[in-house]
């Protein structure tokens, strides 16, 4: 504390009243809550979560939710980047559309593009007609619930990646062909290197809102225990029974697994970048 | 351009940095393919269902006593969280980027926060502070306001939810522009409000515009969150949302499709706006933004 003063004097004015709505909404509408949460977790002790967690149908609703999740954050990473590679690179008729189509999951509700995702998917519905022709069940089933998760990612993966293919240099793929590298070649050891710090960005948000995911994916789910129960609508349906201890053991387990799955993912962006430095 | 020093080009000349056309061809078919099924069907698919049983139909449903309850409620919440978010999104923004202080990024990754929780995970939270059985909430009940299942734990969801919209517009935005013009207004004595609406505001105005747009749109459609804290009781804490559930539930199609077109309708036009400030207003928008 000795040094350096913890807020520079300024002689810019607003600053108590910018600190002080700043702080003060901070706290009442984020810390606090989240506080609640891990004092709730701290009363009823690690030996309580872990109770409430290891059970037959927590883990397999955590299981479902976070091994979905990976599915379809990897889809929208391949599909992103191609996407992102299209939309920056080539000019062709519907392009802006495009561009724009790709936030629609951004804007539309959740609950609206689960319904209607569950109508497009249902048996009877337009896509699930045409998959029941060769005996396929996407709505009700687990496939369901990776459609509604990979249609919540699209957006991540694409915009983290487009600002790269935008800056990369011309003359680098230029070298390359020189050098006489296929143009595949090229793609793989040039450009997609260059691409993966932002797809991996991409593909740890997209797989942070997968997890968390709740409105787009109950009405197509189906919500069987032990099936297609995903975690989110665990903790729902202990919050209907009023057993919030449960709830908060359940919450606070997700919160720790996102924490660990985005830990890795940052250390796999380290190394990649530091690979890349090496290049 | 390499090919215009040519005299005459090759029938089938293709510069070494781009794909074979069938490549381009096979990607270009990809993406619309994708976005075909993924993004531009489901929507298709909200207003094919809405008119499902005819125009009449579904804009009687819209007229009934609950959906018009629900678009109140929805536009009310809107109102008030929207600009409560603006405001915070503003004084961080000016705290962060005009002052030097310790634990600045700290800061921001706890503004950052909501981004990364679950909003099943939000609307516990807040329950676990403000509900009934809650650190606070108890005492507030006895108080008489009561926040959970009503209409201000509706408005915390939403505001957690939104959080970071407006303040994560204008950060980056504020750092690239700098305090100089800031410093130059208050040299010529102008007064801290008067240096925000005449020299600030302006430059930050359509970065403002662009998160409040984001943040309305997700604060009119939030589903989890208010899931969690609203109660669900019909004509008073059901919002839109919540309503399109209930009447999905209650096997009525063309009501929770028509609640459901509406928000749909709000998305497009979001997008819209949206596109139209990315190309208009490029230069003003913080740059990862810039098409």
């Amino acid at each position: 504390m000795m040094g350096r003063p913890f807020i520079h004097r300024s002689p810019m004015p607003g600053l108590g009243l910018s600190m002080g709505i700043t702080l003060t909404m901070l706290s009442i509408v984020v810390l606090l809550p989240i506080g609640a949460l891990l004092l709730k977790g701290a009363s009823y002790g690690p030996a309580g979560i872990w109770e409430t967690v290891n059970r037959e149908r927590v883990w397999a609703a955590l299981f479902l939710s976070f091994r979905l999740s990976l599915f379809a954050a990897l889809f929208n990473l391949v599909f992103g980047v191609a996407l992102a590679w299209v939309l920056v690179r080539y000019r062709f008729p519907g392009r802006r559309i495009l561009d724009a189509a790709v936030d629609l999951p951004f804007a539309l509700p959740t609950a609206v593009a689960g319904i209607a995702l569950t109508a497009l998917y249902a048996p009877n519905g337009a896509f699930g007609r045409l998959a029941a022709l060769i005996g396929w069940k996407i709505a009700y089933t687990q496939w369901g619930i990776f459609i509604a998760l990979v249609f919540v990612g699209l957006p991540f993966v694409t915009r983290t990646v487009q600002p790269v293919v935008e800056e990369i240099e011309r003359e680098v793929e230029e070298a390359s062909a020189t050098l006489g590298a296929s143009r595949l070649h090229t793609v793989r050891h040039i450009i997609l290197p260059m691409l993966a710090p932002a797809a991996l960005t991409g593909f740890a948000l997209s797989l942070a809102r997968a997890v968390g995911e709740y409105g787009s994916v109950i009405f197509i789910a189906g919500n069987i225990p032990m099936v297609t129960e995903i975690a989110p609508l665990l903790i729902i349906i202990r919050l209907e029974e009023f057993n919030y201890d449960a709830a908060a053991a359940i919450g606070i387990a997700m919160l720790l697994i996102s924490f660990l799955m985005l830990l890795v993912i940052n250390l796999i962006q380290v190394w990649s970048r530091r690979r890349i430095g090496d290049v | 351009m390499s090919d215009t020093s040519l005299a005459r080009k090759p029938a089938r000349f293709r510069p070494a940095t781009e794909e074979s056309p069938a490549a381009r061809r096979a990607l270009i078919g990809v993406a619309f393919l994708g976005l075909g099924i993924l993004a531009f069907a489901p929507l298709i698919a909200v207003f094919a269902e809405a008119l499902a049983d005819g125009i009449a139909a579904s804009l009687r449903s819209l007229a009934s006593p609950d959906a018009r309850a629900a678009i109140r409620l929805t536009l009310t919440i809107a109102a008030i969280s929207v600009p409560l978010n603006a405001i915070f999104g503003i004084a961080a923004a000016w705290f962060i980027t005009k002052f030097d202080f310790r634990g600045k990024a700290f800061l921001i990754t706890l503004i950052d926060l909501p981004f990364s929780v679950s909003p099943v995970v939000a609307g516990l939270c807040i329950m676990l502070m403000f509900g009934t059985n809650g650190l606070a909430g108890g005492w507030l009940a006895t108080m008489g306001y009561p926040i959970v299942f009503a209409i201000p734990g509706i408005i915390l969801a939403t505001l957690f939810v939104t959080f970071p919209f407006v303040a994560r517009e204008l950060i980056p935005v504020m750092i690239e522009q700098g305090r100089s013009e800031e410093e130059a207004a208050l040299t010529l004595g102008a007064s801290g409000w008067r240096i925000f609406r005449t020299v600030t505001l302006p430059n930050i105005r359509w970065a403002l515009l662009y998160g409040v747009l984001l943040c309305s749109a997700r604060a009119m459609g939030e589903f989890g969150a208010v899931a969690v804290v609203s109660g669900k009781i019909r004509g008073q804490t059901a919002t839109m949302p919540i309503t399109i559930e209930m009447l999905y539930q209650e096997y009525l199609p063309v009501a929770a499709f028509s609640l459901a077109a509406v928000l749909a309708l709000l998305a497009l036009v979001t997008l819209l706006l949206k596109t139209v400030l990315e190309i208009r207003h490029a230069d003003q928008l913080a740059a990862t933004l810039r098409r």
